[in-house]
């Protein structure tokens, strides 16, 4: 007998959010504290330390180009770690998807609800950033608040597609490789510290099929008040990879969690 | 139904048919089949061959409706380690659709059902392994469903943990709630359940009510004996049925004035004379063989 998938989240799925939403809510200021803390160290060190030496970057003062590439990464981070290693441990360690499987969710519901909150604490993080880039007048107008629903949706596609290695995994190591060959390459040839300008075509070529350059190139506009290029395009990828991502974490969890 | 897996076969063709307000035990060695079975009522797995209906619902086309009305206490324990008691009922709530506040009467008369309401805001890890059980049960009990699957709720407690929860299980029993349990213990079985069914191999081996089973497949009586005895000196054509378990030979007989005779007879000192029981009749069905 063949096995549907159903692949339209219900609502359901929002109580898986909702679930995760209130666990981070019992750590808020820890976390908090590590949000804000983190990129806070990075702009300080290489913003005002490399920017002594490199006044301007494609026309922008350096803290600024870096401020702004750094709101992405971190909620590129953010969103990839918790679909690896929190779901990871919620599926397997503490089996919260297996009690979530018996009361009438599905797979489906479990993956949305998942990406979603992945998502979500992607944009807490870069959040924390833009906040910072304000207090330090980094910004140019509110254009920048437009931001919000793109780092959404961006941090929605890096955890759609990790979520595709955390159904497959068999272990926490699978992730390391998934962290430092993919997310960390992507993370130097995306445009977050220097321009693609400056690297060669055929990488440039490369860096334009992946989601990172995407996000980029939408945020650090709206940040520093200019209006991006080619909105459609950077939209459409994001929302491929995020849809894609989905399908495939959600047909590879029913095979995995509905035997 | 049947369920196969690639290199196995989990349920064998599995014809079974359970009442409203029944209590219904599910018996069989590690290995038979019980939570496949399980899993496939909840329409958690498809099966290969079959058809299953839960509270008349086609299952698994209509698994999802299903479960709205099924509670399932699972094999190892799954409650969400990030919450306290209290929260865990709310959480579990959500995911049936209700909002802690239209639950909140519910879940605090069911933590005074299970006698938790002094640990309401007590993290997981804090729980002995009983409490948790008994948190996990009053947690399948949050929808208020009217079938409840327990997949072996007794493994590992110790007798104080499992006598209360039996009670509990009673009182449910009482209510007029349909119950599904899996165990390998016959005296859960014989205490709670109307009937129960012997599965092996991943088919029905008999079916019945404890007493009937037992009365069934064995004599009424059974001598244990613990020491070696020759066993030319109990042949007896047609008054008992011998089995040997290692050390251990087993006499069954109707007849318990042959049993005492044959104690004198034997002259033995390591014995015992009781009525045969559900434990017998298992192991009867199931082949005396260690498994794994």
């Amino acid at each position: 007998m063949m096995r549907p998938i159903c692949w339209m989240p219900s609502r359901g799925s929002g109580a898986v959010w909702m679930r995760n939403f209130l666990v981070w809510r019992k750590l808020l200021v820890p976390s908090l504290i590590a949000n804000f803390g983190e990129p806070l160290l990075y702009l300080l060190a290489f913003g005002y330390g490399f920017g002594h030496f490199v006044k301007t970057m494609d026309h922008l003062p350096y803290l600024v180009f870096l401020a702004s590439g750094i709101v992405c990464s971190s909620a590129m981070n953010a969103a990839s770690f918790e679909a690896l290693y929190s779901a990871y441990t919620r599926m397997e360690m503490q089996k919260t998807w297996e009690a979530i499987l018996s009361a009438p969710l599905e797979p489906a519901d479990v993956i949305f609800g998942e990406v979603s909150w992945a998502a979500t604490k992607g944009l807490i993080n870069a959040l924390a950033i833009v906040v910072v880039g304000f207090v330090l007048q980094l910004w140019s107008g509110l254009t920048a608040l437009w931001v919000f629903p793109v780092i959404f949706l961006m941090g929605f596609a890096f955890a759609a597609i990790a979520m595709i290695m955390t159904v497959l995994a068999r272990s926490y190591d699978f992730f390391v490789y998934y962290m430092i060959l993919l997310l960390t390459p992507l993370l130097l040839i995306s445009g977050v510290f220097f321009p693609l300008s400056a690297l060669p075509a055929p990488v440039v070529f490369v860096a334009r099929l992946l989601p990172l350059t995407h996000a980029i190139e939408l945020i650090r506009p709206l940040l520093t008040g200019r209006v991006p290029h080619a909105v459609f395009e950077h939209v459409a990828v994001l929302v491929a990879y995020g849809l894609a991502g989905y399908g495939i974490a959600t047909a590879i969890a029913y095979r995995r969690l509905r035997t | 139904m049947v369920k196969r897996y690639r290199d196995r076969t989990a349920v064998d063709g599995l014809d079974l048919e359970v009442a409203r307000g029944e209590c219904f035990g599910l018996l069989g060695p590690n290995g038979a089949g019980k939570t496949t079975t399980l899993r496939l009522l909840l329409g958690l797995t498809w099966p290969s061959a079959g058809s299953i209906s839960v509270l008349g619902l086609p299952v698994p086309e209509n698994a999802r409706i299903a479960r709205r009305r099924v509670g399932v206490v699972p094999q190892a324990d799954n409650l969400d380690p990030d919450f306290t008691v209290e929260e865990n009922l709310e959480v579990y709530a959500r995911y049936f659709g209700l909002e802690p506040a239209a639950v909140h009467e519910r879940i605090h008369a069911l933590l005074k059902f299970a006698e938790l309401e002094e640990r309401l805001h007590s993290p997981i890890r804090e729980l002995s392994g009983g409490t948790k059980r008994r948190l996990t049960l009053v947690r399948a009990l949050v929808q208020d469903p009217d079938l409840v699957i327990l997949d072996e709720p007794t493994t590992g407690l110790d007798p104080h943990a499992r006598q209360h929860l039996w009670n509990r299980l009673e009182e449910l029993r009482a209510a007029g709630r349909t119950l599904i349990l899996s165990t390998h213990y016959m005296e859960e079985a014989e205490r709670l359940c109307d009937r129960v069914a012997v599965m092996d191999h991943g088919r029905i081996q008999a079916q019945g009510t404890p007493r009937a089973l037992v009365e069934q497949f064995l004599p009424r009586y059974v001598l244990e004996i613990r020491e070696p005895v020759a066993r030319r000196e109990l042949l007896d054509a047609g008054r008992c049925r011998i089995e040997e378990i290692g050390a251990l030979t087993l006499v069954y007989s109707n007849e318990r004035e042959y049993l005492a005779a044959l104690i004198d007879h034997l002259g033995i000192s390591r014995y015992l004379e009781r009525p045969s029981n559900l434990e017998d009749c298992f192991l009867h069905l199931t082949g005396r063989g260690l498994r794994e």
